[in-house]
């Protein structure tokens, strides 16, 4: 549509040659700074936690960035191979993998720990991605089965180590491109159907003991006030204390007190919601909408169907970590392991999180004319 | 050319359609995110707007706890201000293990400076089992300054370990007056159960014993509390506010120090008991019982061997004779017997009865014996009172009968408690034919009367109750009931208030004042008199004093047998009794002296009781107070019955 000097005009200098989106950036720069103030907080001031939390950022950063200088061809070259990588090692992970936290997760290559199944929150979306865009859209019926099974595998896997967080997050990731590739509504709606009444099978066979108690806490959190129910309890306590304008940086009782289980992992938006009110909430909300609409926003500028479908796909994605984590400290859904994104303690997911923003980057400014 | 152009188009037609279907997607999932961050932000407004109030009183109730503030004992003194009980700062060794890098070898380098015994190491261990990290325990109580000193120098070396100063309590004067005194201790399950819980918040020690626990309500006060903003495990963080305990009050004793002294020493190593009362008010001047013991040994927990020492110990030092000890008054009593002769008119004071050494009644073949085998001849009552005759006696409590003895002993408090309130006082007993059919199931025989009229057989008085029932004699028919305590000066404003004496009691009233002057010209005579079983004490007493030996049978002598002091076992052998009041013409104090198997009344009990009075003679008149004499083992001149 527009020609290549619009094209050009438009990009700003950062975008031509760090190939880096400038909004994106900044967005991104202002989360983790929130997110350092408040992990500051609610580590009680640790500042060697905080040292920690840096060096991660700047590593995953400079992977965002790393990955941002890949084309999406190349990338849609590899994807393929990144997938059937990916598979291996999660097949690995369950018969060599090493234990944390009740599940077996993490794959050892000397003193590098890994988890495949962060991998896999980029190849899902990127396979499915591929597979739909070799043909015109919307896709085929089998076309929907086979990306379906590409979704299914590697979940079943991920389900199997157990990690029910990253399982959500990977079999949404696959489903936005599937949506976002044009399927059927009345599949769509038959899909919705089946998985409505797969849920009694889901819960019956499926669940560990574990999940089915952080469902049942979700719908009456009293029911055990000191165990399950308990992060919910004092993460409302939290949320709701901190009232409009909140109990202020470094002076959240519940945090700093130490009611609050997880306050610097999972549970950390209910110590942001203690210490900087309803007023704090509605600003970050609103931050995250702004990434996130960035990268629809991105994929709706893609040139390509595979960049296309891969980035819209990863922004919803990034959705579905911000709603589930909020939802899930807000008592709103069941407790699922899922950090907040950008500001919650912790390694791996932040780099997959800056690798996905990476290809974003990489989408918006490796854009070309039409007629080249 | 022209077909690939077209497929060309068709492709690119393809790719307009394939954008405008994924824009499409793209804003309903904009808009399905918009509308789950709405759904997101109407959580939270309903948290942080509606639930505010909620949830802002649960996040306070997580975060404030209540910590007791124990109030500070009241401190106890002698009439005269001397302090007998107080708190002091004791210093005990506390470790936080949380802050101890290497525990075994912390306590291995205490153990190097500081002597830890083997107890506290198990005691230490079983506490921080159940206790949290963070909180200090115990290791060693009451530190003296060496080992405190020691420690400070070394400090440096372990972390997480700490000298910790509380107040607890201390006698400083030890063994003395600890009958009257008694002691604190840690509060047991049985006590939890009757105190008042919110007074006693965070307090771990409550009287047990003698003033301590007699005043326990003034003493204690009552707790205060602390808010304080504690974290999920409970340590505490900072204080918020505090409401201040109420310290308890302090208590002045009737005790006097000084008589106090001199009377333990005169009883020096004897078993026994001296109780002294001010005849005019009821206070007790001194409350001896020994042997004693160290009471600061009490508070902090007795460990079990000392403890079972002291409780198989023969001697009971834990057994407050002056209270629960149980005498037969012996010929204590007879002044009483013969006041009660003299107002029911059973004999005249000039009327004599002839004692051969043994009475008889009248169809019975048994002879009740006179301490005096050869006899005294014709007594008439003050020659039996300064005699101390059995037989005279005898006759009186034949002819007055048991139901109008006990009746008129009755009226001088003997058999139930004087009401003085100290804790664990018994009664004795005043025997009557209902006591003996309700305690024995038997009927009463007259030969039965007989011996009480000499206080034998039943009769049993504690010490305190033989002072009162002689402060009472001296006070023709009234007393007022013993006390204890004398003043009491609260700590939170000072002030100070003088306790009125306990509401005079009339226990008989006299019917002829002639008769009482009789029976006391009696026991002036047996001090003062040639043949008084009481002469020994009258050289140098310059002051008149009413009074009368006793001795009580521990051991029963067969009808025919002598008694031969040397013949018998130590413990067999007969108590010593002395009571007395003085000045004889204007009564000031009374005097009860119980010495156990101390032999001889006269010889034992009576000069003990005089060096008593002289200090309290020379206290009164702010004289120096004489030295006692050491007392004698025996060396009795008679053998008074």
């Amino acid at each position: 549509m527009a020609d290549a000097s619009l094209i050009e005009q438009r990009m700003t200098r950062v975008q031509r040659h760090l190939h880096l989106d400038g909004q994106l950036l900044t967005a991104i720069a202002l989360l983790s700074g929130v997110g350092l103030a408040i992990l500051y907080s609610a580590s009680n001031q640790d500042m060697a936690e905080l040292q920690r939390q840096l060096v991660r950022l700047s590593v995953a950063f400079v992977g965002m960035v790393a990955i941002a200088q890949v084309p999406p061809k190349t990338l849609q070259r590899w994807t393929p191979w990144v997938f059937l990588a990916g598979l291996v090692m999660l097949v690995l992970v369950l018969l060599v993998g090493t234990y944390g936290k009740g599940a077996q997760r993490w794959l050892g290559f000397g003193p590098i720990r890994f988890q495949p199944a962060e991998l896999m929150k980029l190849a899902i979306p990127m396979m499915v991605a591929w597979y739909l865009s070799r043909r015109p859209l919307p896709p085929s019926l089998s076309q929907v089965l086979v990306a379906l099974v590409m979704i299914a595998v590697p979940t079943a896997l991920i389900i199997m180590q157990p990690d029910l967080g990253t399982a959500v997050l990977v079999t949404a990731a696959g489903l936005f491109v599937v949506f976002l590739a044009g399927l059927r509504w009345r599949v769509l709606l038959g899909a919705l159907a089946a998985i409505l009444a797969a849920i009694p099978v889901f819960w019956m066979f499926l669940m560990h003991d574990y999940q089915k108690q952080r469902v049942l806490t979700l719908f009456d959190p009293e029911r055990d006030p000191l165990g399950a129910g308990y992060h919910i309890i004092q993460s409302t306590i939290a949320i709701g204390s901190g009232g409009v304008y909140g109990k202020g940086w470094l002076n959240g009782t519940q945090s700093q007190l130490q009611f609050l289980p997880e306050r610097n992992t999972d549970f950390i938006f209910a110590v942001f919601s203690e210490e900087f009110g309803l007023v704090g909430v509605v600003q970050l909300l609103v931050l995250y909408l702004f990434i996130i609409w960035r990268g629809l926003y991105i994929a709706c500028q893609a040139q390509d169907n595979f960049s296309r479908l891969l980035a819209g796909s990863l922004a919803l994605t990034f959705f579905v970590y911000v709603f589930v984590n909020v939802g899930m400290v807000s008592g709103l859904i069941p407790v699922v392991g899922l950090p907040l994104p950008l500001i919650s303690y912790g390694g791996t997911s932040m780099v997959t999180l800056m690798a996905a923003f990476g290809i974003l980057m990489s989408v918006h400014t490796h854009r070309r004319m039409w007629s080249s | 050319m022209a077909s690939k152009k077209g497929q060309g188009d068709n492709r690119l037609r393809d790719q307009i359609q394939e954008k405008r279907l994924f824009t499409r997607r793209a804003v309903l999932a904009g808009a399905g995110v918009l509308g789950l961050m709405g759904l997101l932000g109407g959580r939270m407004a309903h948290l942080q707007i509606s639930g505010h109030q909620h949830y802002a009183t649960m996040s306070q109730a997580n975060r404030v706890r209540l910590v007791p503030v124990p109030p500070n004992r009241g401190l106890i003194h002698d009439r005269n201000g001397v302090i007998l009980a107080e708190n002091r700062p004791t210093y005990q060794l506390m470790v936080i293990p949380e802050q101890v890098p290497d525990l075994e070898e912390t306590l291995a380098g205490l153990g190097a400076i500081i002597e830890l015994e083997e107890s506290d190491l198990t005691r230490f261990h079983n506490q921080r089992q159940r206790q949290r990290r963070f909180d200090a325990i115990p290791l060693k109580f009451r530190l003296d300054e060496r080992d405190v000193a020691i420690f400070a120098t070394n400090r440096h070396r372990f972390p997480g370990v700490e000298v910790e100063a509380r107040l607890s309590r201390v006698y400083p004067q030890g063994e003395h007056a600890v009958h009257a005194i008694g002691h604190v201790g840690r509060i047991n399950e049985q006590e939890l159960q009757r105190i008042d819980s919110s007074r006693y918040r965070g307090s771990t020690h409550i009287g047990k014993s003698g003033a301590e626990l007699q005043f326990e309500d003034l003493l204690h006060g009552h707790s205060g509390i602390e808010r304080v903003e504690a974290n999920a495990l409970g340590r505490v963080i900072r204080p918020l506010e505090r409401l201040d305990p109420n310290p308890g009050t302090d208590v002045y004793l009737t005790i006097d120090s000084r008589l106090q002294r001199i009377a333990e020493e005169v009883l020096g190593d004897w078993q026994g008991s001296i109780v002294a009362l001010d005849t005019r008010n009821g206070d007790i001047l001194a409350l001896v019982s020994k042997p004693t013991f160290d009471p600061n040994l009490f508070v902090h927990g007795i460990d079990r061997e000392t403890f079972q020492a002291l409780q198989a110990d023969p001697s009971r030092p834990l057994y407050n004779r002056a209270m629960r000890g149980q005498y037969p008054p012996g010929s204590t009593i007879k002044p009483f017997v013969a006041l009660a002769s003299l107002e029911n008119e059973i004999k005249r004071a000039s009327e004599r009865v002839f004692c051969p050494g043994f009475y008889t009644l009248p169809g019975v073949s048994h002879r009740w014996r006179c301490w005096q085998r050869r006899g005294h001849g014709h007594m008439n009552m003050e020659d039996s009172l300064v005699q101390s005759c059995d037989v005279y006696f005898y006759d009186v409590a034949y002819r007055l009968g048991i139901d109008r003895m006990q009746e008129y002993l009755g009226g001088f408090g003997f058999g139930r408690r004087t009401g003085s309130g100290v804790p664990g006082e018994l009664p004795g007993v005043l025997p009557s034919r209902e006591w003996k059919r309700a305690a024995r199931g038997e009927s009463w025989y007259h030969g039965e009367t007989l011996i009480t009229g000499i206080g034998q057989g039943f009769f049993l008085t504690t010490p305190m109750q033989l002072a009162h029932a002689t402060a009472v004699l001296a006070n023709k028919g009234s007393a007022h009931p013993p006390r204890l305590i004398k003043r009491i000066e609260r700590n939170d404003n000072g002030e100070v208030s003088d306790l009125p004496p306990e509401e005079k009691e009339t226990h008989f009233k006299l019917r002829d004042e002639s008769n009482w002057q009789q029976v006391v010209d009696g026991m002036i005579a047996s001090i003062r008199g040639p043949r008084g079983t009481a002469r020994s004490i009258a050289p140098g007493l310059e002051y008149e004093v009413a009074g009368k030996t006793g001795t009580a049978q521990v051991f029963s002598l067969g009808q025919d047998e002598k008694y031969d002091a040397d013949a018998i076992p130590v413990h067999l052998r007969d108590h010593a009794l002395f009571n007395c009041f003085a000045p004889a013409d204007d009564p000031r104090i009374s005097v009860a002296v119980v010495v156990e198997n101390g032999g001889s009344g006269g010889g034992v009990a009576a000069p003990m009781a005089r060096q008593v009075m002289d200090a309290w003679h020379a206290i009164e008149r702010g004289q120096p107070i004489p030295r006692p004499d050491p007392p004698e083992e025996d060396d009795a001149e008679t053998a008074d019955g």
